[in-house]
């Protein structure tokens, strides 16, 4: 491969100051997504996925110390001044919310915040932008977009609302989108028109799509590669296809165990994973997974596994991976 | 427009919240009760060279404390100059001095708000303590040692109520900085690339400006008392100029002889007062989004 990927994270570690001592929310993420891809990271609430992409986007307080390499098609944005790093956020790499119903702000007009984007970073005259406004929100299939762009957030569906900030956040045809669970305030019906509607966009750019989420059916459709995170760290890194076929890591057993899917005997109950997240102020020594883990070893409790390859592009931060054999002899 | 559109919009037309805001405050009849009252001694003040029927400081010799009649409706003070006269033109100084000052003080107080609540930390620490230092004094103490400071006159009173007054912008700027600052709208922006500045001044003022006018007409009707305090202890306006203040300092003396030396200039402070707070309720009411269904 030649041209470097549009987005490169290597050693990402976000640390908390709390009263408790340091807190590392994220510890040790490294992926990468090319131009016109979409790599989803999944994980439960609090497994750090958010503060990966505010890591990304630079929008973490200043008492969060963040270090590791990000590199924004091949160019190293970690180390920039805040300054230069806040000029990339809208331009280069943008971000979509998961709250559409409260990520407007409510004293402006759609168009008007559209716009705001192109005259940040393009430089573009109130009306040359309003204009631009208008053809991004048809872009993104509102319908009656030049009436729409006047009116105010309160004026808006949730659907229509998520609209408008993936209009903003493409306006300036960033690189990198970061979506933060962007359907998960929407229904469903509305979820899969967001994510077609992000798809086609992805397709169209070649930007390339980084999807936050914690629904599985939603990897399954739309994402090319899976980051699986659990406690601050990837369990395992794979494309989406094999990881579905052949999970490598206990915990994506037990998340894809515990998707609802159609077609599976009435009746039964979904599969839960037993126990809960690890404190994070204390994380447990070895894998943060072990104390819930049923194939747990010795070894698991007392040393961290590496996230090692085990397929071509296949990772699993497992010390019994693969794990063909460990689920043959469970079964 | 294509016959399958979605969903039939709400509203035709985009409506500002300002906008909407007009609309519900011209249904608030008390509030334009008030607001017209203010209007007619806006007009009044302005028009004063024309409306005042004789020369303020125009003494008389000839008619001195003499009673509400028809050649001065409302009466004559102890120089014999005309009460009414005097209310029309003091109703300059006490409009001016409500008005700059609360101006003032909000120029000064809200820039200072939004940069601590935004800044936080030790700038904000430092800021919030010296509002807190001043609105822990008893603000007409606060107004009459910085106006006796600044030396007897009407616009070191104004500079003395709007310093006074400062504090209680910086508060509630600071405030509704806070609160935008944890929105999902203020991180957006910031998502988008504003710089910080950008947030406080485009995205975010435009958000408090409601709760910043009701407060700023409220404290306007207590910025007129406070001149006319200042005034009544000869630190405001000064003699022979007429404000509503200094016009009752010197009718104390005349209470049960001429008592409506007092009285007009007492009512109209009254009146204002009351009108000022009138629309500042209305402006709450209409700005108010729990309101919002009907």
């Amino acid at each position: 491969m030649s041209a470097p990927p549009a987005l490169e994270v290597r050693g990402l570690a976000a640390e908390f100051l709390t009263d408790r001592g340091p807190l590392r929310a994220v510890d040790g993420v490294s992926f990468a997504v090319a131009p016109g891809r979409t790599l989803a990271i999944v994980g439960e609430s609090g497994c750090g996925k958010s503060v990966t992409a505010l890591a990304i986007m630079g929008l973490l307080p200043p008492h969060v110390r963040v270090s590791g390499s990000i590199r924004l098609a091949g160019r190293e944005i970690a180390t920039l001044p805040p300054e230069e790093r806040r000029r990339l956020r809208g331009a280069e790499m943008a971000m979509v919310f998961q709250e559409p119903m409260t990520s407007l702000n409510p004293a402006f007009t759609a168009g008007e915040q559209v716009a705001e984007a192109l005259r940040l970073h393009q430089g573009l005259s109130r009306r040359e932008a309003f204009a631009r406004a208008v053809e991004m929100l048809a872009h993104v299939r509102i319908p009656d977009a030049a009436r729409r762009a006047r009116q105010y957030p309160h004026q808006l569906s949730g659907g229509m609302r998520q609209r408008v900030m993936i209009a903003m956040a493409l306006a300036c045809r960033p690189r990198l989108l970061l979506a933060d669970e962007p359907t998960t305030a929407l229904d469903v019906t509305v979820q899969a028109q967001i994510l077609a509607l992000i798809d086609e966009l992805k397709r169209e750019t070649g930007t390339a799509v980084v999807l936050i989420t914690h629904d599985l059916g939603v990897v399954a459709d739309h994402a090319d590669e899976v980051v699986v995170m659990y406690a601050g760290r990837i369990a395992e890194r794979a494309p989406a296809a094999a990881l579905f076929a052949l999970p490598q890591h206990p915990y994506t057993v037990g998340l894809l165990g515990a998707a609802p899917r159609l077609g599976r005997a009435a009746g039964g109950r979904l599969a839960s994973i037993e126990g809960a997240v690890p404190d994070m102020a204390r994380p447990p020594p070895g894998c943060r997974f072990a104390p819930r883990c049923p194939f747990r070893i010795a070894r698991c409790a007392e040393e961290a596994p590496p996230l090692a390859e085990v397929a071509p592009g296949h990772a699993s931060a497992c010390w019994r991976a693969p794990l063909e054999s460990v689920l043959e002899a469970a079964a | 427009m294509s016959a399958t559109a979605a969903a039939p919009a709400p509203a035709e037309r985009g409506e500002s919240p300002g906008r909407r805001a007009l609309r519900r405050f011209l249904r608030h009849r008390i509030a334009l009760f008030g607001f017209l009252v203010i209007v007619v001694f806006v007009t009044v003040a302005l028009a004063a060279p024309w409306v005042a029927p004789y020369d303020p400081l125009a003494t008389s010799w000839t008619a001195i404390r003499k009673a509400p009649s028809a050649a001065h409706w409302f009466g004559t003070d102890e120089n014999g100059r005309d009460v009414l006269s005097r209310v029309v033109w003091g109703a300059r100084a006490s409009l001016m001095a409500g008005v700059v000052s609360v101006l003032f003080a909000a120029a000064i107080g809200v820039p200072i708000g939004l940069v601590a609540g935004f800044a936080g930390g030790v700038l904000d620490a430092v800021l919030s303590r010296i509002a807190d230092a001043m609105l822990s004094v008893p603000f007409l103490i606060l107004a009459i040692a910085l106006a006796a400071f600044l030396g007897p006159a009407l616009e070191n009173a104004m500079l003395a109520i709007a310093i006074t007054f400062s504090p209680v912008f910086v508060r509630l700027a600071r405030g509704m900085a806070l609160d935008a600052k944890a929105t999902d709208w203020v991180e957006a922006a910031r998502a988008l690339g504003n710089p910080p500045w950008r947030i406080a001044a485009l995205h975010v003022l435009p958000n408090i400006v409601p709760p910043l006018l009701v407060q700023s007409t409220l404290a306007i009707a207590e910025a007129i008392i406070a001149e006319a305090a200042l005034s009544f202890l000869g630190l405001g306006q000064q003699p022979p100029a007429p404000s509503w203040g200094s016009m009752l300092n010197s009718a104390q003396r005349f209470l049960e002889s001429a008592p409506w030396l007092a009285i007009f200039p007492g009512a109209a402070i009254f009146l204002v007062v009351l009108s000022f707070n009138l629309v500042g309720d209305g402006l709450r009411d209409a700005f108010d989004p729990r309101a919002e269904r009907r």
